[in-house]
This record gives structure tokens, C-alpha cells and sequence, in this order.
């Protein structure tokens, strides 16, 4: 059982480094753990709740944005469907920042800590969380991995949540920003299929742009969809595997960096 | 299907609520979902029988009220009402638009015994 939150051992698997396998829930169910048994015709009678969904999850979130700031950390939740390129994205934004500041990765992914060990190859922090059959990544999930970090302050943590253009953009992780990869080898009007993953982005990063002379994908088509998602999306255009646009990425990174150590650096006076 | 997540949080203020209000069973679970919001009502349903079987909140009935969107078209200047989020605004078909309002997902209130 977790010492933090009690919670019990189920599907989710936090791996690092060092940890061979440490397995925690997400779900708290506390049962009162005797049998109820129902009888009807007991007057029935109407209590007030008003507690939103997500409240445990939000309160989770609260924790890690309160984490990310004592540190001055700049925490961004990439999100994107499969096979977007976000895993090589991050491999060559680590080779590129890594001597300018302290990175950080926390990969989701349902199964395997492949994508943790290509982070560490690139010579940086990694843990990996498998949800299992888990479709996101919550807040107490990373609330965990956080535990398992080793990251020095000041620096880019990269969530890398599950690929998956629906669930996560539901679940606040305590990040300062979302950003949702999109490459151009997927249809063009997916900001419109799947419309709140870009309502939340703040950030899309369109990747692939090395292949647009092989495809009919129209980039000003797709970023109109996403502006009518989303009016006020930034986006920006890059190939992670060429490098074309990414100078622009890391300077997105590095200002939303300095904004994180500023408020740190006004809080500790 | 992040709608099984939600229903294991719901089943967990549910029960949060049973330990504080001592009732036995739940008849109605009334929810406010918004319009704008990730959640798929059926599937909420679906999940939540599943989650809640074997304890105090099973059988019960899930009272969804769907809340409209609500954005503010720069056009216009005014609120308008919008179904989904890519959608225009219903009076100039222009996109500029704020969302205000309609993404909450929140239990408003229980029927228990």
C-alpha cells in the first residue's frame, strides 16, 4: 500500500531507473465493508452534493502545479494519438536543451518502459508509468512518478502522456501547459474529430513537415480547424527528425522556462 | 474511456457522502454534464453500473441534466449557445469565440434512503 495516499496495488506500474516495480491505483474505493441490505420502502430524501467529477483528480493536480512552482519547474503535458512522433520529438529537444538546463521526462504509455529508456539514453531523467488498460494519465499517477524523479529544479519536465486524443485532455495533471502534437500524415480535420483535446491545447506542434511534399495534407486547412476549435491556439510547424521549425519549439520552451523560475524567484524573495 | 475513471470518482463521493449522511441505498444520482464536456452520458451510465454493483449506489438511476455551451462571439459581442467545441456562432457563422461556459461535470445532488 502507498504510504502517501493509501492507496492499494492494482494495474499501474511507476518504473524508474533504479525501481524494479512499485504498483499503485488510481482508484480509491473506500467500501465501508459490510453488506447492506436494501429495504425499500424507507422515506427517501434528497441531499445537496454538488462536487464536480474531476475533484480528486483536480485536488491531485493542485498538489504537483504546487510542486512544479516550489521548484520552478516548467511542466508541459505532451499529448497527441499514436504514432504522432512525440517519443522522437522529445529524443532530439533532450539532445538539443540538455546542456542549456536541467529536462526531465515522465512517459505514459500503456505497456513496456521502452520509450523511459530512449529518454535515458538521451542522457536524462526518465520514469515511465504504464496504466495498463488505463487510457491517460491522472494526476495522482504522476503525483507518484514525482516521488520517483530525480530532476533539479529550474528545469523542462515533460509529461508524455498516453497516446490518445480523447481521455487525457479531460485530466489536469498540474502542468503551466498542454501541448498536442499532430503530424501531417494524419488527416487534416482531426481538430475537428476530436475537438477537446485541441479546445484545451495551448500549443499545437503540426510535426512531419519534412513529408509534406509526398502527401496532399493541407497545413493552412488544419490549422483554420484548429483556430475554430480553438481561436486561441498557438501553433507551430517543425520536423523532429529534420530539425526544420524546431529552433522555434525550444524558444517557446525556454521563455515558458524562464516565466516558471521568475515566479519562484518572486515567491522566495 | 476515461468515463470509468469518472465513475469510479463519482462512486467514491458517493460513498464519501454515505459515511457522512448514513443512508443505505441510492436511488437517484442527479449530475450536471456540459455540453462542451469530455463525457459521453452513455458510456457514463455504462460504467457506472459496472463500478457501482455491490455497493450502496447500486441500481441507481443516473439523472444526467446536460448544460448548454456558452461562448462569447468577439463579433457579436454577445453570449451565444453552442453544441459542440469547432462549432460557429449561431447568428454571424464566424469562429471567433470564447468558451464560458459548459464543461462541468459535477454531481448536483442524491435521492437516498
Amino acid at each position: 500500500m502507498c504510504s502517501t495516499c493509501g492507496c492499494g496495488t492494482d494495474e499501474v506500474k511507476i518504473t524508474g531507473p533504479e525501481s524494479s516495480s512499485q504498483a499503485h491505483t488510481q482508484h480509491h474505493q473506500h467500501s465501508h465493508g459490510h453488506h447492506h441490505t436494501h429495504s425499500h420502502d424507507t422515506e427517501t430524501r434528497l441531499l445537496q452534493v454538488e462536487q464536480d467529477l474531476l475533484r480528486k483528480n483536480n485536488e491531485y493536480a493542485d498538489a504537483n502545479r504546487r510542486f512544479f512552482s516550489r521548484r520552478g519547474m516548467f511542466a508541459v503535458n505532451l499529448m497527441s494519438s499514436p504514432g504522432s512522433g512525440k517519443t522522437t520529438l522529445l529524443v532530439n529537444t533532450i539532445h538539443a536543451l540538455k546542456t542549456s538546463f536541467p529536462v526531465a521526462v515522465i512517459e505514459g504509455d500503456q505497456q513496456t518502459s521502452q520509450d523511459a529508456e530512449r529518454i535515458r539514453s538521451a542522457g536524462v531523467p526518465g520514469i515511465q508509468i504504464n496504466t495498463g488498460k488505463g487510457c491517460h494519465l491522472d494526476a495522482h499517477m504522476v503525483g507518484h512518478a514525482l516521488e520517483q524523479l530525480s530532476i533539479e529544479d529550474n528545469g523542462v519536465l515533460f509529461i508524455e502522456n498516453v497516446g490518445n486524443l480523447v481521455c487525457p485532455a479531460a485530466f489536469d495533471l498540474g502542468e503551466a501547459r498542454k501541448v498536442v502534437v499532430m503530424s501531417v500524415t494524419e488527416g487534416e480535420d482531426k481538430p475537428l474529430k476530436y475537438p477537446d483535446m485541441f479546445a484545451v491545447a495551448d500549443l499545437l506542434l503540426l510535426n512531419k513537415i519534412d513529408l509534406l511534399p509526398h502527401l496532399t495534407f493541407d497545413p493552412d486547412r488544419c490549422i483554420d480547424f484548429a483556430k475554430r476549435v480553438n481561436p486561441g491556439i498557438e501553433i507551430l510547424r517543425l520536423s523532429a527528425l529534420s530539425g526544420a521549425g524546431c529552433d522555434a519549439w525550444w524558444a517557446w520552451l525556454d521563455s515558458g522556462r524562464a516565466t516558471a523560475r521568475a515566479a519562484r524567484a518572486a515567491v522566495d524573495g | 474511456m476515461h468515463e470509468m475513471s469518472l465513475s469510479q470518482s463519482m462512486l467514491e463521493i458517493i460513498q464519501e457522502q454515505a459515511a457522512v449522511n448514513g443512508f443505505q441505498y441510492v436511488n437517484i444520482v442527479r449530475l450536471e454534464i456540459g455540453a462542451l464536456s469530455c463525457v459521453e452520458p452513455e458510456a457514463l451510465e455504462f460504467c457506472f453500473d459496472s463500478v457501482s454493483r455491490g455497493t450502496v449506489a447500486e441500481g441507481a438511476t443516473l439523472e444526467i441534466v446536460r448544460v448548454p455551451g456558452r461562448a462569447w462571439c468577439w463579433n457579436c459581442s454577445h453570449l451565444v449557445e453552442v453544441e459542440r467545441h469547432g462549432d460557429p456562432c449561431p447568428d454571424c457563422s464566424r469562429f471567433e469565440m470564447q468558451t464560458r461556459s459548459g464543461s462541468e461535470m459535477k454531481i448536483k445532488e442524491l435521492e437516498v434512503a
